[in-house]
């Protein structure tokens, strides 16, 4: 039986489609559909529930230790208020999951990971902590709210007057339309915006808050849909697709965020090596869509498969992300097998889709 | 006089004479499926046969076949689909994907009561 987010009957009233994902009964769109909330969130604004997240508080004098040890990152000099992406790794390299580290104060960090992956991961760290150090497990009791887009700021402006600045910095204990969060310059869309936290039986009256906020600004509530398409063509990694207990940081192309130079930590023996294969991302010069797993041919030979695809709707062409055999990256030609029909693709520089500064 | 059916699959078949049918998406599917964004048509002169898939739709969430509703020859296709696909959520019904001729059987069709009761138990 699935669970539901504090949200759950504000999505039947706006008539979202309703579908179990990652234990969550979740929107995948609502009345408008994908492509309209799609260009809604690049050119005005949209609310995402994201309370399905999971959300872990490790504390203690040995916290950033084990965080050092855990993650590919280098926390060492994240500030306070600051958030720096990681990838939870086993001994192999392969992804346990990818997450967000909030350092809250001193000896205090959030971590905010995938709904599907929250019970492992919080059994994973767990297993592995040392010293003095405690974790925490709040996610049935944080509701989380996204708001994505150009007009993001204009809205919140509306209802908080201390937002953070800088993107991956949050501000705490700020209250927004009267009710106590934090807030954060994240998101998943590749566009500017917030995420932002707050106790669960607050999310209701904040979510109305900002609707009502936004309604002069078009906002209208966006659904899981839409949150795949927006990350797929700023070729943000999903866990699951590009990142996996299959798949490495270093194959997924998040080599920026494993810092071999910090002291050694879970997976430092098998990040040291050059990875066999690689994220690429492909856009479809034939008619169709090529999606997860469809397989990646050069001549006659399979040296790939789709991780993630999609039909852009900002690009209206179809593209991919696919990981592919290393000794193949100077190819720009391929073939993708889209259920019996050979698809011409050509490899194109990722993101796909870079909002304008 | 044109008769209009409807299958299991959710594809409607209207018949435009004895030796001629136009097949297209109900707007359950099309609402089902949500924003189309291309049609993978069948060639003309290709053999479509009943219940058999002829060629596939995919939306930005899903691909899904597309189901003949009858057995023949491919006389025409819908090129319009190839630049607005989005026409079969906007219009289904006047929507057409392709025209088929042939000898027709319409066994196993569904009148369009009794496609209405296998909506409604579906929903």
């Amino acid at each position: 039986m699935e669970k539901k987010t504090p949200l759950y009957n504000k999505h039947l009233l706006y008539h979202g489609s309703m579908v179990p994902f990652a234990g969550y009964l979740m929107p995948v769109q609502y009345e408008n559909g994908i492509l309209h909330e799609h260009r809604l969130v690049r050119s005005k604004a949209g609310l995402f529930d994201v309370s399905h997240m999971g959300e872990l508080i490790l504390e203690g004098r040995d916290a950033l230790a084990n965080l050092q040890y855990l993650l590919t990152n280098d926390y060492r000099n994240l500030e306070i208020g600051k958030i720096r992406y990681g990838v939870l790794v086993k001994p192999n390299g392969t992804a346990v999951d990818d997450l967000l580290v909030y350092r809250l104060d001193e000896d205090k960090y959030l971590l905010v990971v995938n709904a599907s992956n929250t019970d492992k991961d919080e059994a994973w760290i767990r297993d592995h902590l040392e010293g003095s150090v405690t974790l925490s497990n709040f996610s049935d009791v944080i509701g989380q709210l996204a708001l994505q887009g150009p007009s993001s700021k204009a809205i919140l402006s509306k209802l908080c007057d201390t937002l953070p600045e800088e993107y991956y910095s949050f501000v705490n204990h700020v209250k927004v339309g009267g009710l106590d969060c934090l807030v954060s310059a994240t998101g998943y869309t590749g566009e500017a915006g917030y995420e932002i936290y707050l106790p669960a039986k607050n999310t209701v009256s904040l979510f109305e808050k900002i609707m009502e906020a936004g309604a002069e600004y078009g906002l209208e509530p966006c659904g899981l849909g839409a949150r795949d398409t927006l990350r797929l063509e700023a070729s943000m990694p999903l866990y699951g697709h590009e990142l996996s207990e299959e798949i490495t940081p270093l194959e997924a192309g998040l080599k920026m965020f494993v810092k071999l130079e910090k002291e050694r930590f879970i997976a430092y023996e098998a990040l040291a090596i050059a990875p066999k294969r690689r994220r690429i991302g492909l856009k479809l010069t034939d008619r169709g869509i090529a999606r997860e797993n469809t397989p990646v041919y050069v001549g006659d030979r399979c040296i790939g498969t789709v991780t993630s695809g999609t039909m852009s709707p900002t690009l209206n062409e179809a593209v991919a992300m696919a990981l592919i055999d290393v000794d193949y990256l100077t190819q720009t030609e391929f073939e993708l097998d889209v259920r019996g029909r050979k698809l011409h693709a050509v490899k194109v520089p990722m993101p796909f889709y870079k909002r304008k500064p | 006089m044109e008769q209009l059916y409807f299958t299991a699959t959710h594809e409607w078949v209207k018949f435009l004479d004895e030796k001629t049918a136009q097949i297209g998406i109900s707007d359950f599917a099309q609402h089902a499926l949500g924003d189309i964004v291309y049609v993978n048509l069948p060639d003309v002169g290709d053999n479509v046969t009943g219940a058999t898939r002829f060629g596939d739709v995919e939306s930005v969430k899903a691909v899904s076949d597309l189901i003949s509703p009858v057995s023949g020859k491919v006389s025409e296709t819908n090129d319009v689909l190839l630049e607005s696909p989005e026409k079969l959520n906007s219009d289904p019904m006047n929507t057409w994907i392709m025209k088929v001729t042939g000898d027709f059987d319409k066994k196993g069709l569904l009148s369009p009561e009794e496609y209405a009761v296998l909506i409604a138990q579906a929903k």
